[in-house]
């Protein structure tokens, strides 16, 4: 059972992440996005991190994804746009066969720790005790104790991007009102 | 029933976060558009996360967890200041490529 969860969700990230690469249209893209976001999220579940899975959903599928299709639809670029065209010749196959070595040198260095890991780890179920709540309440203690300075700090990473992106997308009228103004 | 034996270890998760990885930088390097190499780097954050939650569970150790949880929140807000500097960036030109970007000079 946990195989065929695993072989579907794997299906859907992948099918996702070569759809937001090869499609040539950008609501394509922006949607296929959202296939993989969900796949993740299975996973998750499938890991025993339901929290995340959940954050998952709402925060990358809920927000992230319609914030992209919101500025596709507002810079109006929801059109095919030409793939074959290619102004540096060599930049594909060079990208192609550096991503592929990548893989393969992160499979191997998965392969050669996997017996270091397994020593390791016993594979428990980080939240399954018979207790529903267990993963939300590690979760809970982990962030307001170990890591409550970074929590605080992300809540000001958060108004730094709030303002930072008033203050792109307002309209420059004060620009000329100064260069009006000035003697 | 063979199949039903096969349980997916930690190893299939980190491996299929590899090819995501993968999948995702190739996306950022090949592709023009600034929206679509955005979805690219969620795709690699999408990606470690995974990493992140697979060895949290096989190592039983819940901080894992709390990194995603950070990378989450840290991502949003990245993609909330990169969409608007492009938002910004396309007001003043109408062909949406990076290469038109190659200099910082509006």
């Amino acid at each position: 059972m946990e195989l065929v969860v695993f072989i579907c969700a794997a299906a859907m990230v992948l099918a996702g992440a070569l759809g937001v690469v090869l499609r040539s249209n950008p609501v394509h893209a922006a949607l296929s996005l959202v296939l993989t976001l969900f796949g993740i999220a299975v996973m998750f579940v499938s890991q025993h991190a339901e929290f995340l899975a959940a954050v998952q959903v709402v925060v990358y599928a809920g927000a992230i994804v319609v914030l992209f299709l919101f500025v596709i639809m507002l810079l109006g670029v929801d059109r095919a746009e030409n793939l074959e065209t290619e102004p540096l010749g060599i930049q594909r196959p060079l990208a192609i066969i550096l991503g592929l070595g990548f893989v393969a040198l992160l499979i191997t260095a998965i392969l050669k720790g996997r017996d270091a890991l397994n020593m390791r780890g016993d594979g428990i179920n980080v939240a399954s005790d018979g207790d529903h709540d267990a993963n939300i309440r590690q979760i809970a203690r982990s962030i307001f104790t170990n890591y409550v300075v970074a929590f605080e700090v992300t809540s000001v990473l958060l108004i730094v991007a709030v303002v930072g992106t008033v203050v792109l997308a307002r309209k420059r009228k004060s620009d000329k009102d100064l260069i009006g103004v000035a003697p | 029933m063979m199949l039903a034996t096969i349980v997916p270890t930690s190893t299939w998760y980190l491996i299929l976060g590899a090819i995501l990885f993968g999948i995702g930088m190739v996306g950022v390097l090949v592709r023009r558009n600034p929206l679509i190499m955005f979805m690219s780097i969620e795709l690699m954050l999408n990606a470690v996360n995974l990493t992140f939650v697979a060895l949290s569970t096989k190592l039983t150790d819940i901080n894992g967890q709390t990194a995603v949880f950070f990378v989450l929140v840290v991502a949003a807000a990245e993609v909330v200041v990169g969409l608007g500097i492009i938002v910004s960036i396309m007001r003043r030109r109408s062909e949406i490529s990076v290469d038109d970007l190659s200099a910082l000079k509006g």
